[in-house]
């Protein structure tokens, strides 16, 4: 596969602004696109979306609970629902409305965390997400997705709206380097190998792919080190067979997510290797188990190894060590 | 169905509440009883559902909110022929679909509810589609008292104020007790119809086991135009068997051999002065 770091567009639109605009092609034919946000239409990037669909906008407030109890509601009298809240107040104020309305209930709600993972920054960890996949992979019923760039998430906006299961999403705000290439293709519960390399593999999900592939070309131009790349963007039900593929001639594994070490990417990947008797060599990298370093979000990646030299140095220690 | 039969309805829904309950040796006994005639009404009179149009987009919705009072539910959908009352044996049982808490798998059930504050925003929900969709169904959804504390019920509120849902209607199943004690000690809700109004909703009071009254007052929802409607249901917990009326310990008791036989003789003396 021809992707290297010189073929990929610099900058693309966040994550964000391709869903708002996905979702306001697809509301312009299908009126029971839905959608219903908790005074985040302006953090969502939906006021276009407001203006042009006022009988597509449901608002409820600040009421997170609401917010995904309405959602699932409506969609019980089939609208096809995104509820879009911050992912910090969307999967942990409203979990009980995720677990029972939505997943245990099977209301096809599309789950929308914007501004997820430490997207806020310094505005602190009551604004970050880094829970969200631990918890919700806990839940019955519900596909976990963290799209890597401008072409997953226009994906799975469009996968989303017509599958008829619960779904939660979550992305970030900055510009996201495209990564695809054309022949590039996308489905829930496939990881997409964006690169490939023999001596290491670096399973990447939501916006740390992006550092990752960086990580994988300064591997190969300091170290001669080739790394695979994957864009894992569905946490749940996670990719077993592309996994064991890649685990079946020993290289060390590197995961790399913008949540907590505990309970997300990394700890599922290794699950699932451990029980099936892979015991290839294997690193988390991910946000500790404390309240973050006050910074932006590129300034977090950075203190905590979610970067370029990060990645790179830790993928060295797993293949000299 | 004239008002007698329904009042035998109801004396035969709380037979077989208790043979159930007694039977799966576990369930929502009080509160059972206190929203069986609501139910009945809902079911027998107001509601256009049934097993044939269950999937009808057009058909009206009732969400449980309380969902631990299945028990009522379960014998109301059984004799509407959702599905045979003797599944009903299997109540709580290994593998049972008929589990203690409202459930999708059991035919007729609208939402899995049980965890408490949940139902009020889900019909919310379902009436912002309803007028979306410019269909004439209405959502009804059984609020206990006790449940009001959570939070959720007052966002829904709001909401529900907020887009006029005038095809919505809460029923508060008020029998002023919860599990640990009248609900003016655990945490007072009164005036709570002055707390509906004033949340924007346009609230009547009724007898909630006076078959007359729940039938006209259901008969006239929407109480005002672009109002959603409340519906004070007054109950008594253990309604319709003297030692369980009121009696807090009877939130989930289950009765004893010689209970069961004579809450039984009680309830065929009522069907008799009916």
């Amino acid at each position: 596969m021809d992707t290297t770091i010189e073929n990929i567009a610099v900058t693309n639109k966040a994550n964000l602004e391709v869903f708002s605009a996905t979702l306001q092609e697809l509301a312009r034919t299908d009126r029971d696109i839905i959608v219903v946000t908790s005074d985040s239409r302006g953090s969502g990037k939906l006021v276009p979306f407001g203006q042009s669909f006022p009988e597509q906008i449901v608002e409820v407030g600040i009421a997170e609970q609401n917010l995904v109890g309405v959602a699932a509601g409506l969609a019980s009298a089939g609208k096809k629902v995104f509820a879009v809240s911050p992912a910090c107040f969307l999967t942990a104020r409203a979990l009980e409305q995720i677990k029972n309305d939505v997943a245990y209930s099977n209301n096809a709600v599309k789950l929308i965390g914007i501004s997820a993972g430490v997207s806020y920054g310094a505005l602190g960890s009551t604004h970050h997400s880094l829970h969200d996949f631990a918890v919700l992979r806990t839940i019955n019923n519900l596909i976990v997705v963290a799209p890597a760039d401008n072409f997953e998430t226009e994906q799975a906006i469009r996968l989303a709206a017509e599958t008829d299961l619960p779904i939660y999403l979550r992305f970030g705000k900055k510009a996201m380097q495209l990564l695809s290439t054309e022949e590039t293709t996308f489905e829930f519960g496939k990881g997409r190998t964006i690169r490939e390399g023999a001596d290491v593999v670096i399973i990447a999900t939501g916006e740390t792919v992006a550092p990752a592939l960086k990580a994988s070309e300064k591997l190969l131009r300091e170290s001669g080190i080739e790394a695979t790349v994957i864009s894992m963007h569905t946490i749940k039900p996670l990719d077993y067979q592309l996994l064991s593929e890649i685990a079946e001639d020993g290289k060390p594994i590197l995961t790399v997510e913008e949540h907590s070490v505990f309970g997300g990417l990394g700890e599922a990947c290794a699950s699932y290797l451990f029980e099936n008797n892979y015991r290839n060599k294997f690193k988390i990298i991910g946000i500790p188990d404390e309240y973050t370093v006050t910074g932006s979000q590129q300034e977090i990646f950075d203190h905590y190894g979610i970067s370029e030299n990060g990645i790179a140095d830790a993928a060295l220690k797993l293949c000299k060590g | 169905m004239s008002e007698q039969e329904l009042a035998h309805k109801s004396v035969d829904y709380r037979r077989k509440i208790l043979k159930y309950i007694v039977k799966a040796n576990a369930g929502h006994t009080g509160g059972s009883l206190s929203c069986i005639d609501i139910l009945n009404v809902l079911y027998n009179h107001t509601l256009n559902v049934d097993a044939g149009n269950f999937s009808s987009p057009d058909r009206d919705r009732y969400i449980q909110s309380k969902g631990h009072t299945v028990e009522a539910l379960y014998v109301v959908l059984a004799s509407k022929g959702f599905f045979p009352e003797s599944d009903l044996e299997t109540l709580c049982q290994y593998k049972s679909h008929y589990i203690g808490h409202p459930t999708r798998k059991v035919h007729g059930v609208e939402q899995n509810t049980g965890a408490l504050g949940h139902g009020l925003s889900l019909s919310v929900g379902a009436a912002i589609a309803g007028k979306l969709d410019k269909k004439d169904y209405k959502v009804f959804t059984l609020l206990g008292d006790g449940e009001l504390p959570e939070g959720s019920n007052w966002e829904a509120a709001l909401s529900a104020a907020h887009y006029k849902l005038d095809n919505l209607c809460a029923i508060l199943d008020k029998n002023n007790l919860q599990i640990t004690g009248p609900t003016t000690d655990v945490c007072n809700t009164d005036p709570v119809d002055k707390k509906f109004e004033a949340f924007g909703w346009e609230v009547r009071h009724v007898d909630g086991h006076d078959i007359k009254q729940l039938k006209e007052t259901f008969d006239a929802i929407p109480f005002v135009k672009g109002k959603p409607s409340m519906v004070i249901a007054h109950t008594v917990k253990g309604k319709g068997v003297s030692y369980m009326e009121n009696q807090l310990k009877w939130h989930h008791g289950v009765p004893t051999k010689q209970q069961y036989a004579d809450a039984l003789q009680e309830l065929d003396l009522q069907d008799k002065n009916i």
